[in-house]
């Protein structure tokens, strides 16, 4: 397996711990994030992207490459109303399964088995926007 | 220290670790941060012969490094619960586990699955790595997210 690819399962699997030992990936956090009972999510968006922000900062101000040598391009995804209509229709099922994708897979490998509906029930989904796409206000 | 790992960790480490995600897959893998591409990805994969444009035009083969990393985090899930943790706790409420529980985790998970693709992007897309980036549309799509999972716990 190359560099890159090694790179992005061990980022993956850092990412899996940390979303489990952060409890983001539970129900129970994310409900208490919707009804404002706990600050607890609030924070770790905000300080996450807080680090992000700087660390891009970072690497943009010092022209960083990546670590074989390429130029870094970061990938924006433009606007369009899907990003309304599409955001919001995502923020419901994020309440419902108290999983965004991240976290779907988190709580599989986790032993939250019953995850695996949402999982395919999400493939199912990204179908459905497949098979609509043409029709729908973008 | 140990101890301290096998507990729930508190915000100020969760967060940032989560923010490094960032810079650490840009840095070693030159690729910007994002899940949900992976349904799309698993779709045209699993339907190779779909008449779908959405499907068909999916460069999936310039993205196993998405599919490995989505990999990774069902590895770091066992890892986390597991291994690193004092004991490992479940993620879904009992209420769940039942036929209401599934037919709920369907629906959500459609919703969550068709409104990702149709934002072009989650929680970790738009919310950490756009807003990260400074990207207007991105704290559009955040506040979405916010709106329809507000609307589910209040109104629904």
């Amino acid at each position: 397996m190359s560099l890159k690819r090694t790179m992005a399962l061990l980022v993956g699997i850092a990412f899996g711990i940390i979303l489990v030992k952060g409890q983001v990936i539970s129900w129970f956090e994310i409900q208490k994030m919707f009804r404002f009972q706990s600050a607890y999510m609030y924070l770790v968006i905000g300080s996450s992207v807080v680090v992000g922000a700087i660390s891009l900062l970072i690497i943009k101000r010092l022209e960083m490459k990546t670590v074989s040598g390429e130029e870094i391009e970061i990938r924006e995804k433009p606007f369009n109303k899907g990003v309304i209509y599409g955001g919001i229709i995502f923020g419901m099922g994020w309440a419902i399964t108290g999983a965004c994708p991240g976290p779907i897979y988190a709580q599989i490998g986790s032993g939250t088995y019953l995850a695996l509906v949402t999982f395919v029930s999400a493939l199912g989904g990204a179908y459905l926007y497949a098979l609509l796409q043409p029709k729908l206000p973008h | 220290m140990w101890d301290k790992i096998l507990q729930p960790w508190p915000w100020y480490i969760t967060g940032p670790l989560i923010g490094l995600m960032v810079p650490s897959l840009l840095l070693f893998t030159g690729k910007t941060f994002g899940i949900s591409g992976s349904f799309r990805r698993i779709d045209a994969i699993c339907l190779p012969k779909s008449k779908l444009s959405y499907l068909r035009t999916d460069r999936w083969r310039d993205y196993i490094w998405q599919l490995l990393m989505v990999a990774g985090i069902v590895i770091g899930g066992y890892i986390g619960n597991h291994l690193l943790s004092a004991e490992p706790v479940p993620f879904l409420p009992e209420s769940y586990y039942n036929t209401s529980g599934v037919i709920k985790l369907v629906i959500g998970g459609i919703l969550v699955g068709f409104g990702t693709r149709y934002a072009n992007g989650c929680t970790s897309g738009h919310t950490i790595m756009g807003l990260s980036n400074l990207r207007w549309p991105s704290l559009v799509a955040t506040i979405s997210f916010f709106i329809g999972g507000l609307f589910t716990t209040f109104v629904l």
